[in-house]
């Protein structure tokens, strides 16, 4: 039962993070906080056009928390960095819909690669959060950097 | 039939019979080992047999009514008030029941913003009512281990009248830096509100040098009891405080219901906090009076039943003896610290010797969050508390962003303990922090 939540997967994204430490340049930077838990993350988002269609050029972050959320925003950084910015959306949507549904999606590995390991966590309600915490995140600084909003801090409450 | 003494051990496993819970099995099969009493305690069928007594036989608006059965409920409500306040050694007029401990410090910290208020406003106030009224420099001091409960309340009431907080520090061994408590407390402190233990650290703080620095100078001292009034025995009046904050779901007793002792003068000198039906004297379109305490500070139809289970609580605890409850858990601490200091890899945050001390025993786990932690001790059916324990800026203060809290309770023993270290060496090996 409890290897569903700690995979090997999700262990080896929280001992060795992809993508972390906060980069240059960036267009929003956001903080979010798990009030319940105290988990934080700092993440900055680069959006750059690419024959006019808008591209995640960069996910950089950096904060403190479980392996669930320190693994997930690992996960997150390869999951969207590079990626259009309707893929990437589409790529949010397919994680929180998996880790919402309370054990009901399992997720598909073709389309979401080492994200699908998040798929134990739908069944313990008290670390949905902890996954989505990155996720939220930048989802937050996507809307602040396409809609210009320079930085501010935020709370996923 | 054996003598039971003061010095005859609780036997925890025979106490649990009493706790039908304790006896459920969690996460697929495995033995239940609850260790978040500092949270909040599990119920003995006693309270849990008063509460549907009353509902049963009585059940009926309180302190009004023609009928027997409202005669009954009130009975029942106010024979509660006094088991309850005999508990703590108070009088029964001085006890105000509150929705939780939560609220009981907010009927402080409101006492001194509505008083505020309405002496700017000519208002009326009850006589006394002065020591009450705030001007901009006052200054009202807590500590640096406050549960959230007793800070932001006091945050609020500064931001309200221009008031100024302060804060007694921690040592890094989590206790009260009492160094510059002379500088500290002044003529300008109007109130000192801080924890008798502490529910992050475990730390029992000495009430008598902080509530003589306080009565020196006329400041209000209110003690944050929740960690206490349930694990040692509590004579309110002697303790030279001015009010008590407790809950009733961390002494055995149901949710939704607090107390709050305060000597009567302090209580008569007090404005009221929720206002509406049964706390006032008389209502016209224009004004009204107030009760006397502690009518005028229970507003709206009372928490009956909760009031009937806690003083079933009260005589449940003062059946076992309270000194007994402290023994017993004086020992487990000392168990659990001792095999804590042997664990390589496991810190304990807060005071590492069992004296001044309760049980509530917060640690980190060396390379694992503490989230992560208590998830595997629940895998293997142990139930902690993880995170900031609503304590944050005392996780701050100890250089730590959460911890891991193991704290147990009369019907644990050492057999629990064991359980708990074991399932945390399961913690390091999933984690590979060994």
């Amino acid at each position: 039962m409890m290897e569903d939540l700690y995979q090997e997967i999700i262990l080896d994204h929280y001992r060795r993070p992809q993508g972390r430490g906060l980069r240059e340049p960036f267009e929003a930077e956001v903080h979010h906080v798990n009030p319940t838990c105290g988990d934080e993350i700092d993440l900055r988002v680069h959006v750059e056009e690419r024959d006019g269609i808008p591209y995640v050029a960069d996910v950089s972050y950096s904060g403190q928390g479980c392996s669930i959320s320190q693994a997930s925003a690992s996960v997150m950084y390869e999951s969207l960095a590079g990626r259009s910015l309707p893929e990437a959306m589409a790529a949010l949507g397919r994680f929180q819909e998996m880790v919402q549904s309370k054990g009901e999606i399992p997720g598909d590995e073709e389309t979401m690669g080492d994200a699908v390991a998040f798929a134990g966590v739908a069944k313990y309600p008290a670390r949905v959060k902890c996954a989505l915490l990155p996720w939220m995140a930048w989802k937050d600084a996507v809307v602040r950097a396409t809609e210009g909003d320079g930085t501010d801090g935020g709370s996923n409450e | 039939m054996t003598l039971v003494t003061s010095a005859t051990p609780l036997d925890a496993r025979s106490i649990r019979q009493d706790f039908p819970i304790l006896h459920r099995e969690v996460r697929g099969g495995g033995r239940l080992v609850y260790l978040d009493s500092a949270a909040t305690t599990q119920k003995p069928l006693a309270v849990l047999d008063a509460e549907r007594e009353y509902y049963l036989t009585c059940n009926a608006a309180v302190h009004r009514g023609a009928h027997q059965l409202a005669e009954e409920a009130t009975e029942a409500y106010e024979g509660s008030r006094a088991t309850i306040a005999a508990f703590v050694g108070a009088r029964p007029d001085d006890i105000v029941f509150t929705r939780n401990a939560t609220e009981s410090l907010n009927l402080m910290a409101y006492a001194f913003s509505n008083a505020t208020a309405k002496a700017a406003q000519g208002s009326d106030l009850p006589a006394g009512a002065e020591r009450f009224v705030l001007a901009p420099g006052d200054e009202i001091v807590v500590t640096e281990m406050e549960h959230h409960a007793n800070l932001v309340p006091w945050q609020e009431v500064c931001a309200k009248t221009g008031a100024v907080l302060r804060w007694i520090p921690l040592t890094s061994e989590g206790r009260l830096d009492l160094a510059g408590l002379d500088a500290l407390i002044t003529e300008r402190t109007k109130a000192v509100s801080f924890t008798h233990q502490s529910n992050l650290l475990g730390t029992v703080n000495p009430i008598e040098p902080i509530s003589a620095a306080a009565r020196r100078v006329g400041a209000l001292v209110v003690l944050d009891a929740c960690q206490s009034v349930p694990h040692m025995p509590m004579d309110v009046q002697s303790l030279g405080v001015d009010a008590v904050a407790w809950s009733g779901h961390k002494m055995l007793g149901p949710t939704g219901i607090g107390c709050l002792w305060a000597r009567a003068e302090v209580l008569d000198s007090m404005p009221p906090f929720i206002t509406g039906g049964s706390m006032i004297e008389t209502v016209t379109m224009e004004r009204s009076t107030y009760a006397e305490p502690p009518k005028r500070f229970e507003a709206g139809v009372p928490m009956v039943a909760q009031a009937v289970g806690l003083a079933a609580a009260c005589d449940y605890l003062q059946a076992l003896g309270m000194d007994r409850v402290a023994a017993h858990e004086a020992a487990l601490t000392r168990y659990a610290l001792d095999r804590l200091d042997r664990m390589p890899g496991v810190e304990v945050v807060g005071p590492t010797t069992s004296a001044d001390r309760g049980s509530a025993i917060s640690f980190t786990v060396d390379g694992v969050h503490p989230h992560d932690v208590g998830q595997v001790l629940d895998s293997r059916g142990v139930a902690v508390r993880v995170g900031h324990h609503c304590a944050w800026p005392g996780c701050r203060a100890m250089g730590v962003p959460a911890t891991t809290r193991m704290s147990p309770y009369i019907y644990n023993d050492v057999d629990d303990i064991d359980a708990f270290c074991e399932a945390l060496v399961g913690v390091q090996q999933v984690f590979g922090a060994r």
